[in-house]
């Protein structure tokens, strides 16, 4: 198998994150509507979200609950999980203050497209 | 109570709570946002004290355990989050709690006010506690996001649509970055199974006995170090990641400015210093030295480009807005000198000092300078730099905080400026790094030319309008004015007090706290040989000397 293949087939996750990461940013950066640059940024943290969890991986692990298993199981670490539980908190409340300002910004000027935006605010 | 290892908890708690609570009471008496606010801060600041009091007396470095899971065994990891004050931490909370009550000062009068901006207050200032004493590296991704939310908030809050855009702008820009810091925290983890600072410090240097010695060299950790650098530059505005700042700080109400230019962005490189001393610590620039040739250069050119940019403005605030890149690579300048591997000890402690001294100097002055500005925009409507023309003799006071502050700003000596610069330039020459030098210098240069055009427009341009005033009765008019700015609003307090619109003319507390802030910047000049004592354990301490 050449390595390529052997990365796809069994680190498929961190591809699909390395992926979402850039697609996330691209969108960041190159996109003229506001809205989109937002999704971009959804993007970007669900790939940070999709790390996390590859990561914490374990063929056969158990959730670390006491009396589930017994001693001789195999438990997965609950660090990763709970850190993307918050994570998701954060990204909610930021893409809340997000919505909110583009809310703000249609009411006042029509437009979420950057470079209408730029037209609009140099003619005032 | 008595023992001060529950100050932290309670510094992080207090503001968090009473955010709750004005929001509450808000429904209610939509008034109460402020003495509510007053109060949480005063609390807040009598904290602050007794925790400064605790590590620069006997206790040195305290730990608190939340949640008291302690840990396993002897040598394993930390299970629950810990709370670390040194030195360092508690001087940063020392800063944020005089900074807090000088914004609830600057705000009183000249807005924004509600209930809703005292929440935000309140919210950003528990944030800026967290990450201070917070000793897990994901705890303080937590509050260096709700720091950041809290921000984009309060940069938004007179709901101007300007002030909108600046603000989506930072949350995009913000929030990548602390997105990178998490991306790099996700390799630590993945390289080392922990997130306590302490832990981390002492897996990478390969102690506890399941991984075969030091990782500095590791790929994953590079990266790493690589990811959380990224992110907290943005965080600190270090070119070329500060396009977010000079909008955001132009934008936001000018209290907010005052607020946000003084702690947020100093948070961001406080939190570098945090990473690079505790978590990777000296050893790590040793073994890969070209990292700290790396952070050297990228400082060197925000050094330079901010200055550069910062003459080029003619917008007041923008102006300081770039200063505050260029004086914030020097912070970080500073900290990739004192991790030189080139850097001999004394050479690494002289620059660490400097660059704590300079952080917190920075924070008053530019606070100082962003609150004589909102005064001068309030007196006058000043809003470019030569809108100040022959301000010197309409408000006198204000304009003289301005001048002393910029004058601190360049580095004049007595000031807390010099101070900085002279231990940063000082850990310079002693690693033989002489290009930062003149680095330093040429900034210098640069940061006097803005500062002069400062002066010029204040002292030696007449007023454009002032015809009529100038001629005839100089003495009068200023006299007035001298009245307005320095206490007239304190008198009108009674007859005023419901009014919506502010008094024409600065607020006694903008006036108070620029005069503060620049009385300050000078007496802190004069403190800093004992301030450097008294942070002397925390940098043999950290750099391992």
């Amino acid at each position: 198998m050449t390595p390529l293949v052997d990365v796809l087939t069994s680190r498929y996750a961190y591809v699909l994150f390395a992926l979402l990461l850039g697609i996330g940013l691209y969108m960041i950066v190159s996109s003229q509507n506001l809205v989109k640059k937002v999704i971009g940024l959804n993007l970007f943290q669900t790939a940070l979200f999709l790390f996390f969890i590859a990561s914490a991986y374990l063929a056969g692990g158990q959730a670390p609950i006491v009396h589930h298993g017994g001693k001789e199981a195999t438990y997965v670490s609950p660090l990763p999980q709970v850190i993307v539980l918050t994570a998701i908190v954060v990204g909610i409340a930021v893409t809340a203050v997000a919505l909110a300002l583009l809310v703000r910004i249609y009411a006042e000027y029509g437009t979420l497209e950057e470079d209408v935006l730029r037209e609009v605010r140099s003619d005032d | 109570m008595t023992d001060p290892t529950v100050a932290p908890v309670l510094l992080i708690a207090l503001p968090i709570v009473a955010a709750a609570v004005v929001l509450l009471a808000g429904l209610r008496w939509p008034r109460s946002g402020w003495p509510i606010s007053l109060v949480a801060l005063v609390l807040e600041g009598g904290l602050a004290a007794w925790l400064a009091s605790a590590v620069f007396g006997d206790s040195g470095r305290l730990v608190h355990e939340l949640g008291a899971y302690g840990r396993p065994g002897e040598n394993e990891f930390a299970v629950g989050i810990e709370l670390v004050a040194d030195a360092l931490s508690a001087t940063m909370v020392g800063l944020i709690a005089l900074i807090a009550l000088s914004v609830l000062a600057v705000t009183r009068r000249a807005g924004p006010r509600g209930v809703p901006f005292y929440a935000a207050y309140l919210m950003l200032i528990g944030g800026l506690m967290g990450v201070s004493l917070t000793g897990d590296v994901f705890n303080l991704f937590v509050f260096l996001e709700i720091t950041g939310i809290a921000t984009y908030t309060l940069v938004a809050s007179n709901r101007s649509a300007p002030a909108a855009v600046a603000a989506l702008k930072y949350l995009i820009v913000g929030t990548t970055g602390a997105s990178l810091y998490l991306l790099g925290v996700g390799y630590l983890l993945m390289a080392t199974g922990t997130l306590n600072m302490a832990d981390l410090a002492a897996t990478l240097a390969g102690e506890p006995s399941f991984v075969d010695g030091p990782m500095y060299t590791d790929p994953l950790v590079l990266a790493s170090f690589a990811f959380i650098a990224t992110g907290l530059f943005v965080k600190a505005a270090i070119f070329p990641l500060h396009t977010w700042q000079p909008g955001a700080y132009d934008e936001a109400p000018d209290g907010v400015t005052v607020a946000i230019s003084a702690l947020v962005s100093t948070i961001g490189a406080y939190a570098f210093l945090r990473i690079s001393l505790s978590v990777f610590t000296p050893a790590f620039f040793e073994a890969t030295p070209i990292v700290a040739t790396v952070i050297v250069t990228v400082a060197s050119v925000s050094v330079v480009a901010g200055s550069a940019l910062a003459v080029m403005q003619s917008r007041i605030k923008r102006t300081f807005a770039y200063s505050s890149v260029s004086q914030f690579g020097l912070v970080v300048l500073a900290t990739g000198i004192a991790l030189h591997p080139d850097a001999g000890a004394s050479a690494a402690e002289a620059a660490l000092i400097g660059a704590v001294i300079h952080l917190v100097g920075h924070a008053v002055v530019k606070g100082g300078l962003f609150t004589a500005a909102m005064g001068l925009a309030l007196d006058s409507d000043a809003r470019t730099i030569d809108d100040l023309a022959g301000l010197g003799r309409q408000s006198p006071v204000l304009s003289a905080a301005m001048a002393l502050l910029g004058l601190t700003l360049v580095g004049v000596p007595p000031a807390v400026g010099f101070l900085g610069k002279w231990y940063i330039v000082i850990g310079a020459m002693n690693a033989d790094l002489w290009p930062v030098a003149v680095v330093i210098l040429l900034s210098t240069v640069l940061t006097l030319a803005y500062v002069a055009r400062l002066f010029e427009q204040l002292y030696f341009t007449p007023a454009p309008s002032g015809d009529e005033a100038g001629a005839e009765a100089p003495a009068d008019t200023s006299d007035d004015h001298a009245m307005a700015a320095d206490g007239g609003n304190s008198a009108d307090d009674g007859t005023e007090e419901h009014l919506s619109d502010p008094t024409p003319g600065a607020p006694f507390g903008v006036v108070a706290v620029a005069v503060g802030a620049a009385i300050l910047a000078i007496l802190l000049g004069f403190a800093g040989a004992e301030f450097a004592d008294a942070l002397e354990p925390f940098v043999t301490e950290v750099l391992g000397q």
